[in-house]
């Protein structure tokens, strides 16, 4: 089964990508911030990774740095959630490593072809 | 698929509730001038997570809102902006409006459009007049000059990827897949840049590929699949055959600044905006709970089940012989039930920090209005209470503090004339005692003065000269109601709302408040409440063939009656000398009218009973158990009954009245006249509140 990771500090967004990837059949991990999720990948993999920027502990952005590190997240997709539609805000997140973006508000049927598309 | 976005609205806003705390108190932590940029993150954090919810869950006013906040706390944190106390004003005012949206939100209520509109244009006034970074939405006007290029017959593609895309995990698969759902690709390989294979490394891309596609599509469609992977490659989009004249027939990417598909999205959240805006929000108080109290609950639980099974056993092949088995599992059952008991108790239980959270801003507020220097001191905010008790503490306490801040600590000015420190205190204290918990507002100011109160009451008739009341007395009026000891009315007091309301919805609450001062060096107001309202551990009372109930709490002692030590004073009033103290007797069969019970102090007993600081003997014919009981509210089915705060269903199924010992008291101390002016002014303020409890 396709797994994928999810890193959000607010509850309610997590809830939301949740339950609509589970819906959608895939296997999910959740985070609430970058240390945790850092942690969790140390031990695990994962065939894609979403992570919202702003998050207290350690931020997206340095997440998806950190991530390059692993051997084993070298290849795997890293798509940020961010709020900013701003060109300055989604290249950090690609100056770190990250293949994309999800520009906030998403609807779940958005999020849901994004991830079609990536994964195939 | 399609998937309720209502179920996750409520955790969002219950987040955001948190979210807006939590900016309240980073604000207040900001000193302007000096930008603690870890704080200003943490509040940034906080208005950025409420905007990012908001837009996804529908609610367009709250982003809209929030997106100004943010951008500046953005230019804040990235110290384009300077900290000033205006702005922070400005982001608390707004804290405020965001918490009053929500609010309005969650009951289903109209948003206050004139203050939200007012203040997001201060926030914009505020942005525009010291910032010289232009305004942020930018983007969204660009975007829209690619939306009206070709629809050519197809498109030229040439895309030559970096050698580092596919480290960040884009597989140009992937934009082929996505391309070919556009229209007609026809890929073809070019190996130009293919180095020897002894430079090449097996980890990179050295591919590059010209791409034909066919059909009608739109430029902004094909930059939309490329969008991640722009900065990455080469990329030529050329037009085939163009009909009409087009603006730019070929997009560098690196040149350009946005990403064209932002124009389509803005239109998208609106409408849902406008369409989340008609669902109604489901209003229903929901608690945080610790896992901790939850995994408990479990074990408790699963102690509750082996005691059952064993008891069942024991029912199945009952004999004699197993009389102490079963004796043995019904102790344990006991133990269960109790512990059971304290632990869903529990679960209701929350930290008064959630009351006391909102003191800081109050303080910040009040004491800049009023020109005072004033720091506030907490003190036991982990201090756990019933919920229902927290949730009505707040008001009260609030006044209190007030009270302090404006009618306690004195003006910088006179403070330093007193010999004391510029800065005042107002500190907040709150810590368990017996069965009760004990909330203290204590200042360092002024104190109360017993004479100015003594002139007040004398002018408004409360009192009349030369009555004789003690200290306790005196400060007893100030919560007569409408009384107020104010020489002008300031903003801050003289809304209307006394004392005497906080003596009342304490009251409500089964407690009491009570004041302790000294001149010239502070006042103590002390509020002291039941740790819940549901349970109480009561004694049994038989008065006739009636049992009632008293809180096992306001009993001092009980005696068998000597009836050389009561006393009577003109054949009114009955005391009764316990020590060195004259009690009144309170006869319950005679203010209850039980004709039943016993009517000869001989064989009576006297319960010593104290509420609010006054005491009281009850005569009534026998103690039975004590036991924990359930309160019921008589009120919600019948009406205020004087003197019986509740009811509750005993072991045998019969019911049970909960006595108010509070106004049974009243109701008797008497006699003196310094006594029946206080009585006149409790039993006013108590008689609309009275004891309310709620089941």
């Amino acid at each position: 089964m396709t797994k994928i990771l999810v890193v959000d500090d607010s509850i309610s967004m997590r809830q939301m990508v949740v339950f609509t990837l589970e819906g959608a059949g895939y296997e999910v991990a959740e985070a609430a911030d970058g240390v945790l999720a850092l942690d969790w990948a140390k031990e695990n993999s994962c065939d894609l990774v979403l992570t919202d920027v702003n998050m207290p502990n350690m931020d997206g952005i340095v997440l998806t740095r950190e991530l390059r590190q692993l051997e084993s997240y070298k290849y795997t997709p890293i798509l940020t959630l961010t709020t900013e539609s701003s060109t300055e805000k989604k290249m950090s997140g690609r100056d770190a490593g990250a293949s994309g973006w999800i520009v906030k508000p998403f609807s779940p049927e958005k999020l849901l072809n994004t991830l079609n598309k990536v994964l195939g | 698929m399609s998937i309720d976005m209502e179920q996750f609205r409520q955790t969002y806003l219950e987040e955001s509730f948190e979210g807006l705390e939590i900016m309240e108190s980073g604000l207040l932590e900001l000193t302007p001038g000096a930008a603690d940029s870890e704080s200003i993150n943490t509040i940034f954090r906080a208005a950025h997570s409420i905007k990012g919810g908001g837009a996804t869950f529908g609610f367009t006013d709250v982003t809209e809102f929030t997106h100004v906040i943010e951008t500046l706390l953005d230019q804040m944190r990235s110290e384009q902006r300077d900290v000033t106390e205006h702005i922070v004003d400005l982001l608390l005012s707004s804290v405020d409006c965001l918490h009053e949206i929500f609010d309005d939100l969650n009951s289903d209520k109209e948003l206050n459009r004139e203050r939200i509109n007012d203040l997001q244009q201060q926030l914009k006034a505020a942005l525009d007049g010291e910032s010289s970074e232009p305004a942020a939405a930018g983007n969204i006007v660009e975007a829209a000059s690619a939306a009206d290029s070709s629809e050519a017959g197809g498109w030229k593609i040439s895309f030559l990827p970096h050698s580092g895309m596919l480290q960040r995990g884009n597989e140009p698969l992937r934009i082929f897949r996505e391309l070919a759902e556009l229209g007609e690709l026809e890929i073809a390989i070019s190996r130009d840049s293919i180095p020897t294979l002894s430079k090449s490394s097996a980890s990179d891309c050295y591919l590059g590929w010209d791409l034909t596609l066919d059909g009608e599509v739109e430029e902004s469609d094909i930059l939309e699949v490329f969008e991640w992977v722009e900065l990455d490659c080469d990329l030529t989009i050329t037009p085939i055959q163009s009909s009409v004249a087009v603006n730019s027939p070929t997009v560098t990417p690196d040149s350009s600044t946005t990403s064209p598909a932002a124009a389509p999205k803005v239109v998208a959240r609106k409408e849902s905006g406008a369409k989340g805006k008609k669902q109604s929000v489901k209003q229903n108080s929901s608690i945080r709970v610790s896992i901790d109290k939850v995994d408990n609950l479990v074990d408790q639980i699963g102690e509750l089940v082996i005691t059952q099974s064993m008891l069942s056993e024991v029912g199945e092949n009952f004999g004699i012989e197993m009389i102490d088995r079963m004796r043995e599992g019904l102790v344990q059952l006991e133990r269960n039930t109790r512990e059971l008991q304290e632990s869903v108790m529990q679960v209701r239980m929350l930290p008064i920090s959630f009351s006391f959270n909102r003191f800081p801003r109050v303080v910040h507020d009040l004491s800049s209005a009023l020109g005072k220097k004033i720091e506030l001191v907490i003190q036991g905010e982990g201090t756990e209470l019933d919920k229902t008790v927290l949730e009505k503490i707040g008001d009260p306490l609030t006044h209190l503090v007030r009270n302090s801040i404006d009618h306690g600590v004195e003006l910088p000015a006179d403070r330093v004339a007193a010999g004391k420190s510029e800065t005042g205190i107002v500190s907040l204290n709150a810590y368990h005692q017996g069965g009760s918990i004990v909330i203290e507002v204590s200042d360092d100011g002024a104190g109360i003065d017993h004479n100015k109160i003594w002139e007040k009451a004398l002018e408004r008739g409360v009192v009349e000269e030369g009555e004789d009341l003690s200290e306790e007395d005196i400060y007893d009026l100030l919560f007569h109601p409408g009384f107020s000891t104010a020489e002008k009315v300031t903003d801050v007091s003289g809304r209307g709302v006394g004392m005497d309301v906080v003596r009342r919805n304490v009251r409500s609450l089964g407690g009491n408040v009570e004041i302790s001062s000294k001149l010239g060096e502070g006042s103590v107001f002390t509020v002291r409440l039941p740790l819940t309202l549901a349970i109480l551990d009561g004694q049994l009372l038989k008065v006739g063939s009636e049992v009632f109930i008293i809180p096992l709490v306001s009993i001092i002692e009980s005696t068998q009656i000597d009836m050389e030590k009561v006393k009577s004073i003109a054949h009114q009033e009955e005391l009764y000398k316990l020590r060195d103290e004259y009690l009144p007797i309170v006869r319950l069969h005679e203010s209850l009218d039980i004709s039943d019970a016993e009517h000869n102090m001989d064989s009576a007993l006297l319960v010593v009973v104290e509420a609010s600081g006054k005491r009281a003997a009850l005569m009534v014919d026998d103690l039975l158990g004590q036991q924990q009981v359930v309160i019921k509210s008589l009120e919600t089915n019948f009406i205020k009954m004087l003197a019986l705060s509740g009811a509750t269903i005993l072991g045998d199924g019969t019911v049970s009245l909960i006595l108010d010992v509070a106004e049974l008291i009243q109701g008797k101390v008497g006699g003196s006249s310094k006594a029946k002016s206080s009585m006149k002014l409790n039993n006013r303020a108590s008689s609309s509140a009275g004891a309310e409890v709620s089941a």
